[in-house]
C-alpha cells in the first residue's frame, strides 16, 4: 500500500494525498449513524486528468475508490467499507461556465451549492439554481447524484431532473461524457440522445466520478414571499398538496410537522414559496395560491398562518442554518434522517408511522416532506437527533430508522440515498430482474469492482 | 478517571493515567461539521484560511473538533500531523462567526486553544512553533533580538519617551522590529502627531503583548509577558494606550484587564479616525481606488470595520472597491496565531494571502489597504509570490494618508 500511495502523490502531489491517522479517522464516518470504515488513504484531485490517473492506477491495483463531495449525505455512503481511498473531490470546485441564455451551469465534480449560488448573485442576479437544503459547502455532483431536491423542486423536480450533461471518469479510466455535451459543445439536454447519466445518478458511487456536469438555471425573481398553511388533519393533506400544486406558481412546497416549538405540536404546516417579476405579479399568485385552498379555509378547517415580513425573512433565507441546528437539540451533534420518496397519497399514512416510530423508541424527531414537481411525488423525511457522545443514543436512533425504512418501503415508499441496512432492503423488494440489470451494468462499468464496494449489494 | 482541574503546564489539559480531559471537551462532541465554518456569509469562496490551503477535512474547524473528541476518547492518539492540523489554525474567528450552532460557537477557538496547549506540554508542536515560543519565553519577541533595541524604530523621529502624555503608543513586536513594520509605526506615530495628539512610547522594559502565545495554548508565557507589561504601565502610570497592531489591541482589551492591567486601549486607526478633520490634504490628488482588508483582530475579533474606512473616505480622490469577503467575512491573510512566524501554513498557492491578493486585484484596485503591520508584511510577500509587483501595491492606511497631506 505504501508503494500504492507514492504512486497517488506523483499524481496530485504529496500534500493532496494522506495515509495518515488523523485523515484516516475522520473520513471514516459521517455525522450519521453508521459504524466507521477507514480508508487506508485519502486523495484530493485537481483536474479530470488526475483523477483518470487515480482510477488507472486504482484498477490496475484493484484497490477501492470512493468518491466524496460535502460529505454530507449522513447515511454513510461515502465510508470506506473495503478499505482503498476515498477520493474528496472538492478541490475540483470551478464554475466553468454560465449560459445565460439556454440557463445552465458547467462546473466542476466538487463545487459547493453555495458557490455557484454566490456566483449567480454576484455575476448573473436573474439566474438562480434550486439549492437543497444541505449545508452550502454540499456539493452540486453529490446532491445530483443522490437525487437530491431543493428549493425549486415543485419548479423542476428532483434535482437529478435538473441534470443536463456530465463528464465522468469510469472505474477504467476511460473519460466519457453524457447528454449533449458528448456531441455538442453545449451543455443544454440530455435529450435526444440514449440517457447515459442515468448511469451514474442514484448509483452511490458505484459506477463512475463526476468530474463537470451541467445543471439548469431559472429566472430569479426581484420579488420573494412564502405562505404557511396550517391544518390540524393529515388526511387533508393530498389534497391540499395537490391544488397548491396545480396552480403552477409555487417554487418549492414543504410540509413540517414538529413537536417543538410547543405552537407548532399537532399542526401540519406547508411551506409554499414563490416569486414574481413585480409586486402585482406576486399578488396575482399569492391570490390564486390562496383560492385553491378556499374550500377548507372557507370551513374554518385549515388555513394560512397570518405572519409579519420580519417572521418570514427567516423562511426565506436559502439555505436556512436553522435546519442544521436540529443536531443540537439534544446537545450532541448528531442527526440522520430517511428521506422517503413516495407518492403523495400516502403522506397520511407516512405521517402517522412517524409518530409511532417516535414514540416507540422516545426519540427526539422531526418530520416532513419536499414535494417534487406538481404533486408528482414527495421527499417524506423523518429525522432524529442523537447525541454523538452517547452510544445508547446512537442505537436508539439507528432502530428508529430501521423502522422508519421498513415503514417507509411498506407505505409504497423508497428510503433515499439509502444507508447499508436499507439498501438491502431495497434490493429485497425490487423485482429481480432489476436488480440483476443492475450487476451487469455495474459488472460492465466496473470489472474489477472497485467502485466503492459494498454498496448496493446483496 | 478524570479530572476536573485542568492542570497541564498550559493550564488547559490534564492527563492521569489513561484519562485525559480538557478545557472545552464538553462541546466537541456537539459540532455537526455542517461547514459553514469553512465559508463567509455569501459561500463565495472558502474562508477558513488553514482549510484553504490544506483541503482535507482535518484542517477544518469541524475536524478539529472531531478529532480532539477522538483523541480524548483514546480513538487516535497526539501526534506531529494532529499537532500541524491544531497549528495550522489562524485563530481568525471565522468560525465562530458563522457556525449556526449558538450553544458553543462562541467557545471554538478556546477549545482549540486549550488543545494546542496539550500539544505543547506534550511537547509535541511544530518545530517554527517551538522556536516561537522559545525566541519568546528567552527575549519576549518572536525575533529573538534584544529587548533596548525596542524602541529603535523611533530614532530619528522626534517621538518623544512617555511620561506624562494622554497616551502611550505601543509599536509591538513587527513595529519595533521588523524592517517593515518599523515604517508603518513611523507612519502612524507620524500621523498622529500631525493630528495633535499627544502620546509617547517606552524605551525599555515592555516586551511583547503576547496575544499570539496566548492564541497558540502557551497560558503560562503569556501570562508571564502580559505581568511584566502590566507592572510597567501601571508604574508609569498609563491609562490609555494606542497599538499599531490589532493583535496588540486585542490582547490589552480583552485579555490584560484580568491580569490586573486596566487601560482604555486603541487602535491607531480608531484614535484617527475622528481626526481626520484636523488634517490638511494636498489639492489636486490623482484619483486612486483601494481596496481595504480587514484584519481578523480589529475585525472580526473586536467589530470595528470602519475606523480605518473612515480615514480611506476622507482622503480626496480616493475611492475604496471592496473585496467580495470584506468586514465579518474578510478573509485572514495567514498570519494570525502565530503563523506569521511559524509559518505552519506555508506559501503554496493557496495559502490564505496569496487568494488575498488574487481578490484584491480583482476589484480593479491598485492599492490594497491594510492597517495591521503582520497582514502588510504577509499581503507584500504574496503580491512577489503572485507577480503582482506594480500592479497593486500593499499600503498601511496611515501610509496613505501621509502621502496625501500637506
Amino acid at each position: 500500500m505504501n508503494d500504492f500511495i507514492r504512486q497517488l502523490a506523483d499524481i496530485t502531489g504529496s500534500g493532496f494525498v494522506s495515509s495518515e491517522p488523523e485523515e484516516r479517522y475522520l473520513y471514516s464516518m459521517d455525522q450519521g449513524t453508521m459504524s466507521p470504515a477507514e480508508p487506508d488513504a485519502v486523495i484530493m484531485p485537481g483536474s479530470t486528468e488526475e483523477v483518470r490517473e487515480i482510477m488507472l492506477l486504482a484498477n490496475k491495483h484493484k484497490v477501492p475508490v470512493v468518491p466524496m463531495g460535502g460529505g454530507l449525505v449522513l447515511s454513510g455512503l461515502t465510508r470506506a467499507l473495503h478499505g482503498g481511498i476515498i477520493l474528496d473531490m472538492k478541490r475540483m470546485n470551478r464554475i466553468l461556465q454560465i449560459n445565460p441564455k439556454s440557463r445552465y451551469a458547467v462546473v466542476e465534480g466538487g463545487a459547493s451549492e453555495g458557490m455557484l449560488q454566490a456566483y449567480l448573485k454576484k455575476h448573473h442576479p436573474e439566474l438562480k439554481h434550486s439549492m437543497p437544503d444541505a449545508p452550502p459547502i454540499a456539493t452540486l455532483a453529490g446532491n445530483i447524484c443522490i437525487h437530491g431536491s431543493g428549493h425549486l423542486s415543485v419548479l423542476g423536480g428532483f434535482h437529478s431532473d435538473m441534470l443536463t450533461g456530465m463528464e465522468v471518469v469510469l472505474p477504467t479510466g476511460d473519460i466519457m461524457r453524457t447528454g449533449s455535451c458528448s456531441i455538442s459543445p453545449d451543455w443544454f439536454a440530455r435529450a435526444p440522445l440514449p440517457d447515459l447519466s442515468g448511469l451514474f445518478i442514484g448509483w452511490s458511487g458505484t459506477t463512475g466520478v463526476v468530474t463537470k456536469l451541467g445543471i439548469r438555471l431559472f429566472p430569479s425573481y426581484s420579488h420573494n414571499d412564502m405562505l404557511i398553511f396550517v391544518c390540524e388533519d393529515a388526511d387533508l393533506m393530498p389534497d391540499v398538496i395537490s391544488r397548491l400544486t396545480g396552480t403552477q406558481v409555487a417554487e418549492d412546497m414543504t410540509p413540517w410537522m414538529t413537536p417543538k416549538p410547543e405552537w407548532a405540536r399537532g399542526f401540519l404546516h406547508i411551506n409554499i414559496s414563490y416569486g414574481a417579476h413585480s409586486k402585482k405579479e406576486l399578488t396575482f399568485k399569492r391570490n390564486l395560491l390562496q383560492a385553491s385552498v378556499k374550500k377548507y379555509s372557507d370551513q374554518k378547517i385549515a388555513g394560512f398562518l397570518p405572519m409579519p415580513p420580519t417572521e418570514k425573512s427567516r423562511f426565506l433565507k436559502i439555505p436556512s442554518p436553522d435546519l442544521v441546528k436540529f443536531a443540537d437539540i439534544r446537545k450532541g451533534g448528531g442527526f440522520e434522517y430517511v428521506g422517503a420518496i413516495m407518492a403523495i397519497e400516502h403522506f397520511a399514512e407516512a405521517y402517522r408511522a412517524g409518530l409511532q416510530i417516535a414514540r416507540t423508541y422516545n426519540v427526539s424527531y422531526s418530520m416532513g416532506a419536499r414535494i417534487i414537481g406538481a404533486g408528482h411525488a414527495m421527499m417524506f423525511f423523518y429525522a432524529y437527533a442523537f447525541n454523538r457522545a452517547d452510544p445508547e443514543d446512537i442505537k436508539l436512533a439507528q432502530h428508529a430508522l430501521e423502522a422508519t425504512n421498513t415503514a417507509a418501503l411498506e407505505i409504497g415508499g423508497i428510503p433515499w440515498k439509502s444507508e447499508l441496512p436499507a439498501q438491502k432492503q431495497i434490493i429485497n423488494k425490487m423485482d429481480q430482474n432489476t436488480f440483476n440489470l443492475m450487476n451487469q451494468i455495474r459488472s460492465v462499468l466496473d470489472p474489477n469492482h472497485i467502485m466503492n464496494p459494498g454498496n448496493w449489494e446483496k | 478517571m478524570s479530572l476536573t482541574k485542568k492542570s497541564g503546564k498550559s493550564g488547559c489539559y490534564a492527563k492521569v493515567s489513561e484519562d485525559i480531559t480538557m478545557l472545552h471537551e464538553e462541546i466537541l462532541h456537539r459540532c455537526f461539521r455542517c461547514g459553514y465554518c469553512k465559508m463567509p456569509s455569501s459561500y463565495i469562496d472558502l474562508n477558513c484560511p488553514s482549510y484553504l490551503a490544506f483541503r482535507f477535512e482535518t484542517y477544518s474547524p469541524g475536524g478539529r473538533m472531531w478529532l480532539l473528541r477522538a483523541w480524548l476518547d483514546g480513538k487516535i492518539t497526539l501526534s506531529k500531523r494532529f499537532s500541524e492540523i491544531m497549528f495550522s489554525c489562524t485563530a481568525c474567528g471565522n468560525c465562530t462567526e458563522h457556525c449556526p450552532f449558538p450553544g458553543f460557537k462562541d467557545l471554538l477557538l478556546e477549545a482549540f486553544t486549550a488543545a494546542r496547549g496539550a500539544f505543547l506540554d506534550e511537547g509535541l508542536v511544530p518545530a517554527g512553533v517551538r522556536d516561537y515560543l522559545t525566541r519568546m519565553q528567552l527575549h519576549g519577541n518572536p525575533y529573538g533580538l534584544p529587548a533596548k533595541k525596542r524602541a529603535d524604530w523611533a530614532g530619528g523621529t522626534e517621538i518623544a519617551p512617555f511620561t506624562d502624555q494622554e497616551y502611550l503608543f505601543f509599536a509591538g513586536d513587527e513595529g519595533a522590529y521588523d524592517t517593515r513594520g518599523q515604517e508603518i509605526a513611523r507612519s502612524a506615530a507620524k500621523l498622529l502627531a500631525k493630528a495633535g495628539i499627544s502620546f509617547g512610547i517606552l524605551t525599555m522594559g515592555e516586551n511583547s503583548d503576547g496575544n499570539d502565545v496566548r492564541a497558540s495554548g502557551e497560558t503560562a508565557l503569556f501570562e508571564e509577558l502580559a505581568k511584566n507589561n502590566t507592572d510597567l504601565f501601571n508604574k508609569k502610570n498609563v491609562k490609555k494606550i494606542i497599538t499599531l497592531s490589532p493583535h496588540g489591541f486585542n490582547a490589552f482589551k480583552k485579555d490584560y484587564p484580568e491580569l490586573g492591567g486596566n487601560y482604555q486601549v486603541f487602535h491607531y486607526t480608531q484614535v484617527l479616525a475622528f481626526n481626520m478633520g484636523k488634517l490638511k490634504f494636498r489639492e489636486n490628488s490623482d484619483p486612486v481606488l483601494a481596496t481595504y482588508h480587514d484584519p481578523c483582530y480589529l475585525g472580526r475579533h473586536n467589530m470595528d470595520y470602519y475606523s480605518s474606512r473612515m480615514m480611506l473616505s476622507a482622503v480626496p480622490g480616493l475611492k475604496i472597491a471592496e473585496m467580495d469577503r470584506n468586514k465579518q467575512n474578510a478573509l485572514c491573510c495567514g498570519g494570525g496565531g502565530g503563523n506569521f512566524f511559524t509559518d505552519v501554513l506555508s506559501s503554496g498557492n493557496e495559502s490564505p494571502a496569496r487568494s488575498r491578493v488574487r481578490e484584491a486585484k480583482a476589484t480593479g484596485a491598485t492599492i490594497m489597504a491594510v492597517s495591521c503591520p503582520l497582514c502588510a508584511i504577509m499581503l507584500e510577500d504574496a503580491v512577489k509570490a503572485e507577480g503582482l509587483d506594480g500592479d497593486l501595491r500593499i499600503m498601511e492606511v496611515s501610509e496613505i494618508v501621509n502621502d496625501r497631506i500637506l
